[in-house]
C-alpha cells in the first residue's frame, strides 16, 4: 500500500510538471501583449516593465525561472492587480471556490444517492418517472440557463414574501451559497442519480440479496445493509472526476452570483492576458485535481477490499 | 423421463410404419434467420422506444440544420433595423415614412422668472410612428432647456419619469424628436424645464401610441419596394417579412440563425468527438496491442493530458490559437476539443484490447495461425466498436455543452457566424424583456443533448457494452 | 485554510441594505476588484473611483464639476509655472499634516523609471519631467520643489493651461514618504497599506469580494461630508446581477446597465439615469502604406454611407448615447459655451451613389480590379460587437465590400492595432484631463496612441499651438481646424458618444457622475428621510 501511494505521488509530481509546461507553452503562444494598456507606453516605460516581470530574458530562461519559482511555491506578481502576488490571489479566492464546490458536491452526492435509491425502489412506477424526468432535464440544460433561472427564482421568492430570505448575489453567509451550490451540483447530481439507479438495480438481482430474503431478513435491513452499501461503491469511483467537474466548472455560477471565486478570476485573467495569474491558477488547479484523484483512489482501496491496490487492473 | 404412449395409435400399426424414414437433408439448418452482432443490436435498439425517438430527434435536428436550408432559403445575416428584438409573430403591416430629421420648433424665452412654471401645451406634431415621434410645447419663462423622458407607465413623480431621452440641444428650442428604438406600444412622454442654476420645474406628460413604420431607405434595401416607387411609396402600407421565431438585437431572423447556428454547433459537437474518438481508437489500440514498454509510455502520456484541467485548457488553447479576420473560429475550437478529448477514448479502447487479448477465441485464432491483420480486423475492432460507439454518443453532449459554454463567456465562434451557444450569450442580456432570444437556442441545445444522451443509453443497452476503461 | 476564510467572510457579513438614513450609509456594487490603488502607477477607472473618495489632490471638484480648493487653499498659475499654498489643517489619516514634500515625493516617484508608470506622460509639462522618466536625469532634477512645508513651487517647460485640472487627478495625489517606505513595496496593496487624506478612509478590503469606506475624521472639510459610510459589498461584472441586487434593495445604485434590461426597470418604476462618460467611439483607418485604407477616396466612401443615427438609435438603442459627427465631446468647454456649439462640425451628406463613385475612384487610384476583403478589427465588448456586425452588413450592402470581422479580446486587439494589422478598427478614446487637447493630440504623428499612424504636418502644427498657447480663442480656433481636418481627410469616422445607463435609488441625492476622474463619486451624497 505504502509503495503504491509513493508511486502514485511520484507520478503525480511528474504530471504536475507536465501541466506546468503545457500551460507555459500555451501561454507563450497567445498572441498579444500582457503589458499593453489603453494608453500606449514609451519604450522606456516598457523596458522597465519587462525588467520587472522578467520578460526581457529569453523564453527558455523564463521557463527555468518559472519552474524554479514554482518549486518554491511562488507564482509571481499579477500583471493587472499590480500589488498582489498570485499566491495571495489563490489563497484568498480558492477557498471560496472550494467551499462552494464542497457544498455542491455534498448536495450532488446526497441528492444523487437518495434520488437514485428512490428510483430503484419505485422502479417503473410514478416516482421513478418523475425523478428520471428531472434527471433528464438537469443533464440537458446548459448550466448558465440554470444559473439565470436560479437568480430569478430567488428574486421572485423575495418579492413574493416581501423580505430578503435569500440573497440574490454576493458571498458571506450560508444563504449566499445555497442556490449557487445547487446550480453547480445539479448536473453531477443527475449523473449520480442515474449511476445509483442502475447500480441499485444490478445489486437487487444479486445472489446475496436473494439469500438474505430467503433467510427472512426484514426488507428495510436488506435495503440498508446490503443494497445501499453495495450500490454506493460505483458512486465513489466517479467522485474524483466529479470534483474536477465541479471545481473548474464554477465560472458561470461565480460570475452570475458575484462570488469571489478563483474560476471567475481565471476568466478575467485570460481576458486581460494576465500571464502570471493564468499560469498560477492552471498549475494550482491541475495539482489540486491530481491530488483529488489520488485521494479518491486510495479511499476506494479502503472502502472496497476486493480492489487490491498496488496491482492496478487494466 | 416419462414417455406417453398413445394406445390408440399403437393398435393401428401398418407395415409402412416400419419403413426407414427418409434421410433428413438439412438436419443442422437453423430455422430462425442468423443475426450478426450489429443486426442484433439494431433489433434491440429498435425495441427501445426512447432510444428510437431520440434517434428520430437527432435525424430531425440534423435535417433542420443541413437539409432545410437546401429547400427553403434562409437569411441569417440580413438586418432589419425596423424590427429589432421582435417577439415571435406572424406578419405585420407597416407604414412607409420619410425619415428626414426634423428641424424642430423654436420660441423666445423670457429669462426673468423667479420660479420655473410647469411646461404647458405639450403636443405631438405630425403622425407618431416607430421611426420618429415629434414633441413640441410652449416655452417656459426662465428655462434654458428641457429634459425629455419616455415611460411605459403613467409617471408617478419626479423620480419616476422613465427613460431620460436627452435634453433640448439648441437655445430656445421647444421641441424634441424621439427616434430611440421605438416600438408600437403606449408611451408616456414627459418634459421638464430647467434653468441656469440647474433647478427643475414641474413636468408635463402626454400619452402616445406610435404606429409601426419603416423608413423608405430601409424598405428599398430590404427589397420591400423598388427604387422606382421611391417617390410614391411614402404613406403606403406594406406587409413586412414574417419572423416565426422573432428577431434578435439586429433584427435578424432567429429561425434562420438557429438553422445556421445548428450547423456550427452540431458540426463542432459531432465532428470533434468523431475525430478524437478515431485518434483514441488508433492510439489506444496500438498501445493495447503492442503492450509492454510502448504501452506504458503511451498511456503515461495520455494520463498527462487527462490531468489537464479541461475547461481551463479549452479557454487557453482557444485564446492561444487566435482567430484571424473573417474566420469563424470553428477550427481552433475543434483542435482544442480534439487535443484534450482523445485520451479518454484511448484509455477506454486500450482497456478493451487488453481484455480481448486474453480471451479464448483470440488465443484460439492465434493458435490457428491468424496473422495480426486478421486478428485486428476480425476480432479486435468489431468487439471494440460497441464501446467506442457508445462513448462517441456520450461525448457529443459534452462537446456541444463546451461549445455553448465557451461561446457564452465570449470565447466561442467569431461573429457573425451564428452558433446556439453564441445566441444564448446574446440572448441572456435581454432575457427579462425578450425571453425568446435566449429560450429558442437554449431549447435547441437541450434537445440535442437530450437526444444524444438517450441514444447513448439505448446503444449501451443494445450493444451490452460494459463501459470499463 | 478554509476555516479562517469562512470566518472572515461571515464576520464581514452585516445585513447591509441599499441605504440607511439613520446611519448615513449607502451600498454600491463595483464592476471589478480595484486593480491598483498605488497612485503612482494606477490607471484604471475602478481604482480611480476608490481613490477619489479616500484621497485628495491640491485641487478638487465641487458637485457641479468645477475646480475648487483641495489641499491647496490658494494657487497661482503662470506661463512658466505655478505656486500652491497648502492649507494648515490638511491632515493624513494618522493625524500628521499633509506637507508640500509629500507632493514632491509622489511626483518624483511617478516619473522614476523603476516605477514604470504609464501615466507619467501626464506630468510632462513640468520641467525636466520627460528626461527624468527616460532616466537621463535623476528625479531630484524635476521642476517641482517644496519651498517650505506649505508652499509648493512648480516650473513648466512650456505653458500648461490645463495644469490646475491635472492637480485633481490621482497621479498627482500626495504620498507620505516615510509611510511609503515603511510598507516595504506593498504600498496600496491592502486597506492598511495606504495612508489617506481624502473625505473617507478605507477600513476594509476583502479582495474580489468587498470594500468599505468610512468618513475620515481627520479630513479638513469633514463637515461638508454628510455620509458616514460607503459599503461596497459586491463585486460583479454581470450587469444582470447588479440590476438584480438593486431590485432586491441591496445596492443604491446599479451601474452600467444595458439597454435590453430597461423595459423591466421601467415596469418596476426604477429611476433610470444616464451620463456621458467621455468615451468617443470611432472607426479608425489604417493609414500605413501597405493598406487599402490609406486611400482617401476609399475612406470617403465609408464616410458617405455611415449613418450615426441608425447605429445609435436602432442598433445600440441606449438612451444617453449620442450620435456624433466629431471627435470632441459635446460637454467640453469652448470659449464661452460648449465647443461643439461654437464650432459645429461638418456633417457628411449620405449618398450611396456618391459613395460608390468614391469607391470606383479608389479602385482606379489603387490600380485594383476589386477591393480585397477588408479586415475590421474589434474587441469583444457587446456594444462593439453590435457595431461591428452592423458595419459589416452596411458596407456589404451599400458598397459591395467584403468585410471580415476580426474579433479579439481587448489586449490582443490593442496589440494588433499597435502592430497595424487591420484596415479599419472600432476603437474609443476617453479624456485624461479636462481639456480638448486630451482628444486633439491623439492624431499627432508623434503620439504613441496614434495607432492608425495618420501623418499630417498641418495637424501636428495645430496640436503644437494648442499645447503651448494660453490664448483661449486661438486654441479653440486650432481645435476647430483639427476637427475640420479629421473630417476632410477622413482620418476617422466618428461612431457615437457613449452614455452610461444606471438606476439610482430615488432617496439618494448628490451622486456625481463624470467623465474625468473617479466615477461615480459619493463625496457629496445625502439621503432623504423616508416619507
Amino acid at each position: 500500500m505504502t509503495q503504491y501511494i509513493l508511486k502514485r505521488l511520484l507520478s503525480g509530481v511528474v504530471t504536475i510538471w507536465f501541466i506546468a509546461t503545457a500551460t507555459f507553452v500555451a501561454m507563450h503562444l497567445v498572441p498579444g501583449d500582457p503589458l499593453s494598456g489603453d494608453k500606449a507606453m514609451s519604450a522606456e516605460v516598457r523596458k522597465n516593465l519587462e525588467l520587472r516581470y522578467g520578460l526581457d530574458k529569453p523564453v527558455i530562461h523564463q521557463y527555468g525561472i518559472f519552474l524554479s519559482n514554482m518549486l518554491q511555491g511562488d507564482f509571481g506578481i499579477s500583471y493587472t492587480q499590480k500589488n498582489r502576488r498570485v499566491n495571495d490571489i489563490i489563497r484568498e479566492h480558492f477557498p471560496v471556490s472550494a467551499i462552494l464546490g464542497v457544498l455542491a458536491l455534498i448536495i450532488a452526492t446526497v441528492g444523487g444517492i437518495v434520488w437514485g435509491a428512490l428510483t430503484a425502489l419505485y422502479r417503473d412506477r410514478w416516482p421513478d418517472a418523475v425523478i428520471m424526468f428531472f434527471v433528464v432535464v438537469a443533464v440537458s440544460v446548459p448550466s448558465f440557463v440554470f444559473a439565470m433561472l436560479g437568480q430569478l427564482g430567488i428574486l421572485t421568492l423575495n418579492k413574493w414574501l416581501g423580505a430578503s430570505i435569500l440573497p440574490v448575489a454576493g458571498w458571506g453567509s450560508i444563504g449566499h451559497m445555497l442556490v449557487p451550490a445547487l446550480v453547480l451540483g445539479l448536473s453531477t447530481m443527475a449523473y449520480l442519480t442515474r449511476l445509483m439507479r442502475s447500480s441499485m438495480l444490478e445489486v437487487t438481482s444479486a445472489d446475496y440479496i436473494r439469500t438474505a430474503r430467503a433467510k427472512g431478513v426484514s426488507p428495510f435491513r436488506i435495503f440498508y445493509k446490503h443494497q445501499l452499501r453495495n450500490a454506493i461503491l460505483p458512486v465513489i469511483t466517479v467522485l474524483g472526476p466529479s470534483i474536477a467537474a465541479i471545481t473548474t466548472g464554477g465560472f458561470v455560477v461565480e460570475l452570475v452570483f458575484a462570488i469571489p471565486g478563483l474560476g471567475r478570476y481565471f476568466v478575467q485573467a485570460v481576458q486581460q492576458l494576465d500571464y502570471t495569474v493564468i499560469m498560477g491558477t492552471t498549475v494550482f488547479y491541475g495539482a489540486f485535481l491530481v491530488l483529488m484523484v489520488l485521494l479518491v483512489d486510495i479511499l476506494y482501496g479502503f472502502v472496497d477490499p476486493r480492489i487490491r491496490v498496488g496491482k492496478v487492473s487494466a | 423421463m416419462t414417455t406417453h404412449l398413445n394406445t390408440a395409435a399403437m393398435n393401428n400399426l401398418s407395415p409402412a410404419d416400419f419403413m426407414p424414414l427418409e434421410k433428413e437433408r438439412r438436419a443442422d439448418a437453423i430455422v430462425r434467420p442468423s443475426l450478426s452482432y450489429w443486426q442484433d443490436a439494431w433489433r434491440r435498439l429498435r425495441a427501445n422506444r426512447r432510444a428510437l425517438w431520440s434517434l428520430y430527434l437527432i435525424v430531425g435536428l440534423l435535417s433542420f440544420s443541413y437539409l432545410l436550408p437546401l429547400i427553403v432559403s434562409f437569411d441569417a445575416t440580413g438586418q432589419d433595423l425596423t424590427q429589432i428584438s421582435q417577439a415571435p409573430s406572424t406578419g405585420r403591416s407597416s407604414l412607409i415614412v420619410d425619415t428626414t430629421p426634423w428641424t424642430g420648433r423654436f420660441a423666445k424665452h423670457g429669462d426673468d422668472a423667479a420660479d420655473l412654471r410647469k411646461a404647458t401645451g405639450l403636443e405631438i406634431v405630425g403622425e407618431p410612428h416607430t421611426e420618429s415621434v415629434r414633441l413640441a410645447w410652449q416655452p417656459v419663462e426662465g428655462a434654458i432647456g428641457y429634459n425629455v423622458f419616455r415611460h411605459l407607465l403613467t409617471p408617478s413623480g419626479d423620480t419616476d419619469l422613465g427613460l431620460p431621452l436627452g435634453q433640448t440641444e439648441l437655445a430656445n428650442q421647444v421641441s424634441f424628436e424621439d427616434r430611440l428604438k421605438l416600438q408600437s406600444v403606449t408611451y408616456f412622454y414627459s418634459i421638464q424645464p430647467f434653468n441656469r442654476s440647474g433647478e427643475l420645474g414641474d413636468y408635463a406628460t402626454i400619452e402616445v401610441t406610435p404606429r409601426h413604420a419603416t423608413s423608405i431607405e430601409s424598405a428599398i434595401t430590404r427589397g420591400l419596394i423598388s427604387l422606382e416607387q421611391k417617390s410614391s411609396a411614402v404613406g403606403q402600407e406594406i406587409e413586412l417579412k414574417r419572423h416565426v421565431m422573432g428577431t434578435d438585437y439586429l433584427g435578424r431572423d432567429i429561425l434562420a440563425r438557429l438553422v445556421y447556428g445548428g450547423q456550427t454547433s452540431l458540426f463542432i459537437g459531432i465532428i470533434a468527438p468523431l475525430l478524437f474518438v478515431f485518434i483514441g481508437v488508433v492510439y489506444g489500440g496500438v498501445a493495447g496491442y503492442m503492450g509492454g514498454r510502448v504501452d506504458e509510455i503511451m498511456m503515461r502520456f495520455a494520463d498527462f493530458v487527462i490531468a489537464l484541467p479541461f475547461l481551463l485548457f479549452m479557454i487557453l488553447f482557444r485564446v492561444a490559437m487566435g482567430i484571424g479576420p473573417g474566420e469563424s473560429g470553428v477550427t481552433p475550437m475543434l483542435i482544442a476539443l480534439v487535443a484534450l478529448g482523445w485520451p479518454t477514448a484511448a484509455r477506454l479502447v486500450r482497456g478493451q484490447v487488453l481484455q480481448l487479448r486474453e480471451q479464448p477465441f483470440v488465443e484460439a485464432a492465434q493458435l490457428m495461425g491468424a496473422n495480426s491483420h486478421y486478428l485486428i480486423w476480425r476480432h479486435m475492432l468489431p468487439n471494440v466498436m460497441g464501446v467506442v460507439l457508445v462513448s462517441l454518443t456520450f461525448s457529443i453532449p459534452t462537446a456541444i455543452f463546451t461549445e455553448a459554454f465557451l461561446s457564452f463567456i465570449g470565447m466561442g465562434v467569431a461573429p457573425p457566424t451564428p452558433s446556439w451557444g453564441a445566441m444564448c450569450n446574446d440572448g441572456v442580456k435581454s432575457f427579462l424583456s425578450h425571453p425568446h432570444e435566449l429560450l429558442f437556442p437554449a431549447i435547441f441545445i437541450s434537445l440535442t443533448v437530450l437526444a444524444f444522451n438517450l441514444l447513448g443509453d439505448g446503444l449501451r443497452d443494445a450493444l451490452d457494452a460494459k463501459m470499463k476503461g | 485554510m478554509i476555516i479562517p476564510c469562512l470566518l472572515c467572510a461571515l464576520a464581514s457579513q452585516a445585513a447591509v441594505t441599499a441605504l440607511d438614513y439613520d446611519e448615513r450609509r449607502i451600498s454600491y456594487a463595483l464592476r471589478q476588484e480595484p486593480p491598483d490603488l498605488n497612485t503612482t502607477s494606477s490607471t484604471d477607472a475602478i481604482s480611480g473611483m476608490i481613490l477619489d473618495h479616500v484621497m485628495e489632490g491640491l485641487l478638487s471638484y465641487d458637485p457641479q464639476g468645477k475646480l475648487i480648493a483641495g489641499v491647496a487653499e490658494r494657487w497661482e498659475l503662470r506661463d512658466d509655472g505655478a505656486t500652491f499654498w497648502l492649507r494648515e489643517d490638511a491632515r493624513w489619516s494618522d493625524g500628521t499634516p499633509v506637507v508640500a514634500q509629500d507632493f514632491v515625493f509622489a511626483w518624483r516617484k511617478v516619473l522614476e523609471p523603476a516605477t514604470a508608470s504609464t501615466y507619467g506622460f501626464i506630468l510632462f509639462p513640468i520641467r525636466n519631467a520627460r528626461a527624468v522618466s527616460e532616466g537621463e536625469l535623476p528625479s531630484s532634477a524635476l521642476g517641482v520643489k517644496a519651498v517650505d512645508d506649505r508652499t509648493l513651487e512648480v516650473s513648466f517647460h512650456q505653458p500648461c493651461p490645463y495644469f490646475l485640472g491635472l492637480t485633481a487627478f490621482r497621479t498627482l495625489f500626495p504620498i507620505k514618504e516615510t509611510f511609503y517606505h515603511a510598507r516595504n513595496g506593498r504600498y496600496g496593496a491592502d486597506a492598511v497599506d495606504l495612508l489617506y487624506n481624502g473625505p473617507f478612509v478605507m477600513t476594509e478590503w476583502i479582495h474580489g469580494a468587498s470594500v468599505a469606506m468610512v468618513k475620515n475624521q481627520h479630513y479638513w472639510a469633514k463637515d461638508r461630508i454628510w455620509l458616514n459610510r460607503i459599503d461596497i459589498p459586491y463585486i460583479t461584472e454581470d450587469t444582470n446581477a447588479r440590476l438584480n441586487l438593486y431590485r432586491d434593495n441591496k445596492i443604491a445604485l446599479a451601474d452600467e446597465l444595458v439597454a435590453e434590461t430597461l423595459d423591466g426597470a421601467l415596469q418596476e418604476r426604477m429611476q433610470v439615469k444616464t451620463f456621458l462618460d467621455g468615451a468617443m467611439f470611432y472607426l479608425e483607418f489604417n493609414h500605413r502604406d501597405d493598406r487599402i485604407s490609406r486611400n482617401k477616396n476609399f475612406r470617403k466612401a465609408v464616410q458617405t454611407i455611415f449613418n450615426t443615427d441608425d447605429l445609435v438609435y436602432k442598433v445600440l438603442g441606449n438612451p444617453g448615447t449620442y450620435p456624433t459627427y466629431t471627435f470632441f465631446p459635446r460637454w467640453m468647454q469652448g470659449v464661452d459655451d460648449f465647443f461643439v456649439r461654437e464650432y459645429p462640425p461638418q456633417r457628411p451628406i449620405l449618398n450611396e451613389e456618391k459613395a460608390r463613385q468614391y469607391l470606383e475612384t479608389a479602385k482606379e487610384e489603387l490600380g485594383l480590379e476589386q477591393i480585397p476583403p477588408i479586415a475590421l478589427l474589434a474587441d469583444d465588448r457587446p456594444s462593439t460587437q453590435k457595431a461591428a456586425e452592423y458595419l459589416q452588413t452596411l458596407m456589404q450592402q451599400k458598397l459591395g465590400l467584403e468585410v471580415r470581422i476580426d474579433k479579439q479580446i481587448f489586449k490582443q486587439r490593442l496589440a494588433k492595432t499597435q502592430a497595424g494589422q487591420f484596415d479599419v478598427v472600432i476603437t474609443a478614446w476617453a479624456a485624461d484631463y479636462n481639456d480638448l487637447l486630451s482628444y486633439g493630440d491623439l492624431f499627432q504623428f508623434a503620439n504613441l496612441n496614434n495607432r492608425g499612424r495618420y501623418n499630417s504636418s498641418r495637424y501636428d502644427e495645430l496640436v503644437t499651438i494648442a499645447q503651448s498657447s494660453l490664448d483661449v480663442e486661438k486654441r479653440m480656433q486650432s481645435f476647430a481646424e483639427m476637427q475640420q481636418l479629421l473630417f476632410e481627410d477622413v482620418v476617422i469616422v466618428p461612431l457615437y458618444e457613449r452614455g452610461k445607463i444606471y438606476v439610482q435609488h430615488p432617496r439618494v441625492k448628490g451622486v456625481i457622475r463624470r467623465a474625468i476622474g473617479g466615477d461615480p463619486n459619493f463625496n457629496y451624497v445625502t439621503i432623504e428621510p423616508e416619507q
